[in-house]
């Protein structure tokens, strides 16, 4: 899960990173009594999980509570990169920036550990600095049980040449954003730019986390769940414990494994590609145990899409036999029949595997009209596809 | 031959007093595997029944080696504990450990690979969130079902479960001599490398084959790998091709970030090291089955 920046901002503030002063609204008027306690003067920052915002015009300086209020105004409700601005920061203006460094943590997978990466040219996408000048970013390993403590803070801060003037604070907010990324079981940790002002201080100006969603049993984060970009398909799936994204074509997708399912979003695409450019619409893992319920489940999300044409249930019976998932599909539609749901599009299911036969039985028998059995992974999408793109 | 797993090999259950741990050891003794114990701390001493099969409970991983000479483990205990249950495995320093749950944090899979190496890397870990490895009429640890396919001459590494069983299932008639599931989370402990490596020892093995996923870049440095040292002919599939960007396909691991972790910059990087590479999974399979019949 990606947070804000305001999240962002907060967390850090929590695990005592050096941050400015702000708050998150989602009405212009509010930016008034925020901006008169900040000393009349804020900057307005739209509050969106995209890149490239300040130059898109989704920040901008207030010097007068009114000021705060019309850019409040002009920010809230503005399209960046697709992204919808439902929320803004009214932020203390910082002090005067004398220098724009770069710190972070992440998880470097390739190492299977953790990764530090800091320069003291920051302001800009790290990527762009590694890219032109990749003598100016460092990168140290960080041993996942010994942590960062000040003496590796400071091995960080001298492989990076943070000027000696700030290195002792430097070194202080790499320890606490260690915490921070450590105590929120976060994946990426990011401050960009921390800046050295005018006062010698160095503040945290901007930042990045990501958190880890397998460690949500251990935390509180419903408060920072975006359900107002949730799509709200995915929210219903979600709330049914479905692992489903949402994609922009017209054939419904339900498969078992997540690797098997992405390999079917493929197949499917390709055998689209002879049929007028079909798509897949969606991505649904229903895992192991496939019961009737869950396929019901699966089945009433995928048939709930405006934008399927047809649904392609694609399974390889491994531990689950195929008889059972056989009967969860007639269950299922059976089922969606009673709750008065009317099923039109036209499914294909591929069943492989453990008892297949059994399974292909089951469907024949049942001869429900809207089924097509097709007993070959590349034949069913092709027929899928040929649905879609029939409608 | 086979790798990692044999007939020999003695197998001990984490977790095998719950729910999935009873279901799999169930069928992990119907495929033949030497089952010896369980290990859970609040029943040890007792013994559970398995169609006529004892199989004793112990209280730690280290007496149950003791006492039955386990060399592999294979763990079911819910997320929450895993991380302490792996490095109580490597505690114990069982040469095999072959870690099936999924949804473990990160942080606790960080933890317990950086706990391995400070332990000398005694314990080769499988997984975490993988379907397991097998030697087909030899020994089955985990999930993959034994019944698929026979002994044979291909070996197999996975990140994805179900695309392993449908890559067997493909490739039935033709056999495998070891099929390992090494899971698709960002951090794993047996990679793509060491089990192309492995099979490229192994006698018995005449062809890899390698399926990738989105994310990461596993599949580059495989490539690389086997670009100087696999002389045997490898065959690769790599799923999510139409992966949207920032949207993680289902395992923690699979998401495209930036211009990173695509499906297609792996392909190249495979097709590069001489690997040839299927755009499904059927293709795949006919181009193994096309290599070993020539």
């Amino acid at each position: 899960m990606d947070l804000f920046e305001y999240q962002a901002r907060d967390l850090f503030a929590k695990h005592d990173v050096p941050v400015l002063a702000g708050e998150v609204i989602d009405t212009p008027e509010a930016a008034r009594e925020i901006t008169e306690r900040l000393g009349g003067k804020s900057v307005v920052k739209a509050q969106v999980k995209v890149g490239g915002r300040g130059k898109a015009g989704g920040v901008k300086l207030a010097a007068t509570p009114d000021e705060a209020v019309a850019r409040a105004t002009d920010i809230l409700g503005m399209d960046i990169k697709g992204h919808t601005v439902h929320k803004v920061m009214i932020a203390e203006t910082a002090p005067e920036i004398l220098e724009e460094y770069y710190v972070s943590f992440l998880l470097d997978r390739a190492n299977r550990t953790f990764l530090s990466i800091a320069s003291v040219e920051g302001g800009m996408e790290i990527e762009e600095v590694a890219a032109t000048r990749p003598e100016a970013v460092a990168k140290i390993a960080i041993d996942a049980i010994d942590g960062v403590d000040e003496a590796k803070a400071r091995e960080i801060v001298e492989a990076a040449k943070f000027p000696a003037e700030v290195a002792d604070k430097v070194a202080n907010v790499l320890v606490k954003l260690w915490d921070t990324f450590i105590k929120s079981d976060a994946l990426l940790v990011e401050v960009n730019p921390l800046a050295k002002v005018a006062s010698g201080e160095v503040i945290a100006l901007d930042g990045k986390v990501s958190l880890d969603d397998n460690a949500e049993f251990r935390h509180d984060w419903d408060e920072l769940h975006d359900k107002a970009a949730a799509n709200p398909l995915e929210a219903a799936a979600k709330e049914k414990g479905l692992n489903y994204v949402k994609l922009d074509g017209e054939v419904g997708i339900i498969g078992n494994g997540a690797g098997l399912v992405m390999s079917t979003l493929d197949v499917v695409a390709y055998a689209g590609e002879k049929h007028g450019g079909v798509k897949p619409a969606n991505f649904l893992d229903i895992g192991g145990g496939a019961s009737a319920q869950v396929m019901a489940n699966g089945l009433e999300i995928i048939l709930g899409d405006p934008d399927v044409k047809s649904v392609f249930v694609n399974v390889f019976g491994g531990i689950t036999a195929c008889d059972e998932v056989a009967n969860g599909i007639v269950q299922a539609l059976k089922l969606l029949e009673d709750r008065g749901e009317k099923v039109e599009k036209p499914l294909v299911v591929r069943l492989d595997g453990n008892n297949a036969e059994l399974g292909r039985k089951i469907l024949t028998d049942a001869a429900h009209p809207l089924v097509q059995r097709v007993d070959t992974m590349d034949g069913a999408a092709d027929k899928a596809a040929e649905l879609a793109a029939a409608k | 031959m086979a790798i990692w797993l044999n007939k020999d090999s003695k197998v001990i259950v984490q977790g095998m007093t719950g729910a999935t741990g009873m279901k799999h050891t169930k069928l992990m003794l119907g495929d033949g595997t030497n089952v010896v114990g369980g290990v859970n701390p609040r029943k040890a001493g007792q013994t559970v029944d398995f169609d006529g099969t004892e199989v004793p409970v112990f209280g730690t991983v280290k007496e149950a080696i003791e006492a039955t000479g386990a060399n592999v483990s294979v763990i079911f205990v819910p997320e929450k504990f895993t991380k302490d249950a792996v490095v109580e495995a490597i505690d114990a320093e069982i040469p095999l450990a072959v870690v099936i749950t999924e949804g473990i944090a990160v942080h606790d899979t960080a933890a317990f690979w950086a706990y391995a190496g400070k332990k000398g890397n005694k314990t080769r870990i499988i997984g975490p969130n993988c379907p397991g490895i097998i030697t087909p009429g030899q020994s089955n640890v985990g999930i993959i079902p034994g019944d698929i396919t026979k002994p044979g001459r291909i070996g197999l590494v996975s990140k994805s479960g179900t695309l392993t069983y449908q890559m067997m299932y493909e490739l039935r008639d033709i056999g495998f001599t070891t099929a390992v599931g090494i899971g698709g989370d960002p951090i794993i402990g047996t990679t793509h490398i060491d089990a192309l490596a492995a099979f490229q020892d192994d006698p018995e093995t005449d062809l890899i084959v390698m399926i990738g996923e989105i994310g990461g870049d596993a599949e580059e440095r495989a490539a690389a790998f086997i670009k100087e040292n696999v002389t045997k002919p490898v065959v690769g599939y790599v799923a999510g091709f139409t992966a949207p960007e920032g949207k993680t396909m289902g395992h923690a691991g699979a998401i495209v970030s930036g211009s990173s972790g695509t499906a297609q910059a792996k392909k190249e990087a495979l097709e590069a090291a001489g690997v040839k590479v299927g755009k499904t999974p059927t293709e795949t399979a006919k181009l193994a089955r096309e290599i070993l019949s020539a």
